[in-house]
């Protein structure tokens, strides 16, 4: 029993992390159909931004101001450079074939990955411990602040980011340019511009599950996020991919499912276990758990 | 004729696929106030002219002139704040969304949803009212092309562009369909039908042109082209 609670913290704990990230993935495949390769490489631009504006612009001296200075510069940076990798990688492909969109993703990933290595070298870098080491052990099962603060905040950017897209006018926009991008423009929507604003957004959540990943785990490497990119794209599909409460789930479950193999089995084979997983899913329900199946009437 | 006696004007028109040529060059008026159709069979082109008039496809030459504005010069989504809606062949409604959703989404550039529209156009199809926190993909055919109508409405347009209303319809939707575009029409609404259904939108229009791979082939007042022989053993079936 402590074994099935302490693996449900830690779970629910990268499970945040993957939802996070994975919202980024689905958001993109939503609208534009493609699969942003470069996102699990701005998640671990992130966590390198993140050691650069606390270590070289914010001083290096922990303080809560300093912190969320941490958190705001680091997002503004990343989100800048997801519009720009749109920009650059993905707009100029706009009617190209699909195959060559993702192609230009797999050359952006690859870009940014050895610009990581280029700027900061190839060794593992510390994250500092910007949230202090607080742990509490509640009858047998060890919770750390960081991983309260990673779930708590997770949650509130998950149902806000909901709310944003299921409430207002710009995330009805977002939907109906997921759906038919013709007709969104026919209502007068700028799909360029939401493509933008999707593309922002994915690039601040992942930004922030990014520098999660260096406080949990603290050592941070040039090309991690293939590794964080691949979970959080595994966590997308089981979701429904394009869907964006699936994302949410998908992460979750995958957090969940990672967790109890490394508790139950063992940590070397959950990789291993996650793949199966995933194949299992794609076997029984190709659309994800999530994913649509609203009868379309011809 | 001068500027001021058509709303809309399309000249010299020509639009290609890649190196096929869909539109040979045609030229067309709308005045305001008028319904006019444009007939003709599967692949004539109508779809494309409707098409290019809401940009989602480039003229690759001549003009379209709305109110005095260069339609071809502008991106597609701007096209719809200029008083010109078009509810486009298939419907294409969303249909993961509501009902709702999508009449809200037909006012996407209005800064507030205007309620008398949305209330007239509940009163135009009571069933969107009735289902409209449905998804729209759970809608019969003849129900989303209510929808799709409905929503090209709530931007308040002058120019209604409507692409095939009746089809895949079934026939008694069609004729109520037909009947509120008269009521649309008779608001002030300026409309440009395209229909496979040539006797039903000739009833309903007044004036028409019949496109046939690519070029208007004939043109005249709803009168000349049902009585017109040609158009009867092309268009019409047999009379009875």
């Amino acid at each position: 029993m402590d074994i099935f609670l302490q693996q449900l913290v830690n779970g629910l704990t990268i499970g945040s992390m993957f939802a996070l990230i994975a919202l980024g993935y689905t958001m993109v495949y939503g609208v534009m159909k493609l699969i942003n390769f470069a996102h699990g490489d701005l998640v671990a631009g992130s966590a390198f931004v993140g050691l650069f504006v606390f270590s070289e612009l914010l001083g290096g001296q922990i303080s809560f101001a300093v912190v969320l200075g941490v958190f705001a510069l680091t997002i503004i940076l990343i989100s800048l450079l997801g519009f720009t990798v749109e920009r650059l990688a993905y707009r100029p492909l706009r009617n190209a074939p699909r195959l060559s969109a993702v192609v230009s993703a797999l050359g952006a990933s690859m870009v940014i990955q050895n610009g990581i290595m280029l700027i900061w070298g190839p060794q593992m870098r510390i994250f500092p411990e910007l949230i202090p080491t607080i742990i509490w052990d509640i009858g047998g099962v060890v919770v750390s602040l960081i991983q309260v603060l990673i779930m708590v905040l997770s949650m509130l950017l998950m149902v806000g980011l909901y709310f944003f897209v299921e409430k207002t006018k710009i995330g009805t926009a977002i939907r109906a340019s997921a759906i038919d991008q013709d007709a969104a423009r026919l209502m007068g929507i700028n799909v360029n511009n939401i493509i933008v604003t999707i593309f922002i957004i994915g690039s601040s959540l992942g930004a922030v599950g990014g520098l999660f990943i260096g406080l949990y785990y603290r050592g941070i490497t040039f090309n991690m996020g293939w590794q964080y990119g691949l979970y959080a794209f595994v966590a997308a599909i089981m979701g429904g991919i394009g869907n964006i409460p699936g994302a949410m789930l998908g992460g979750i479950l995958l957090g969940l499912f990672n967790a109890f193999i490394a508790g139950y089995i063992s940590s070397t084979w959950s990789d291993a276990f996650t793949f199966i997983l995933l194949i299992v899913i794609l076997i029984v329900r190709p659309t994800g758990i999530l994913g649509e199946r609203v009868a379309e009437k011809v | 004729m001068t500027s001021s006696d058509y709303l809309f004007k399309i000249s010299d028109l020509e639009v290609s696929y890649g190196s096929i040529a869909a539109i040979k060059g045609i030229s067309l008026e709308v005045k305001k106030g008028e319904i006019v159709t444009i007939l003709g069979s599967n692949g004539a082109g109508k779809t494309t002219t409707m098409r290019t008039i809401s940009q989602l496809l480039k003229a690759k030459q001549g003009s379209i002139i709305f109110k005095g504005h260069e339609l071809t010069k502008l991106p597609a989504h701007k096209v719809v704040s200029l008083g010109i809606s078009h509810s486009p062949e298939g419907r294409r409604v969303f249909n993961i969304l509501t009902v709702e959703e999508n009449l809200m989404l037909g006012a996407y550039t209005k800064s507030k949803v205007d309620l008398e529209i949305l209330n007239w156009v509940y009163d135009l199809f009571p069933r969107l009212q009735e289902r409209k926190a449905q998804l729209a993909g759970t809608l019969s055919g003849g129900e989303q092309q209510m929808l799709a109508i409905g929503r090209a409405l709530m931007s308040k347009p002058e120019l209604l562009l409507l692409d095939e209303p009746s089809l895949g319809i079934a026939p008694i939707l069609v004729k109520a369909i037909f009947t509120q575009i008269r009521k649309i029409a008779e608001t002030g609404v300026t409309v440009l039908l395209v229909e496979q259904n040539a006797r039903a939108a000739l009833k309903l229009a007044n004036r028409g042109y019949v496109l046939e791979v690519g070029k208007i082939v004939h043109s005249g007042s709803s009168e000349e082209l049902l009585s017109s022989k040609r158009i009867q053993e092309a268009y019409l079936g047999k009379q009875k």
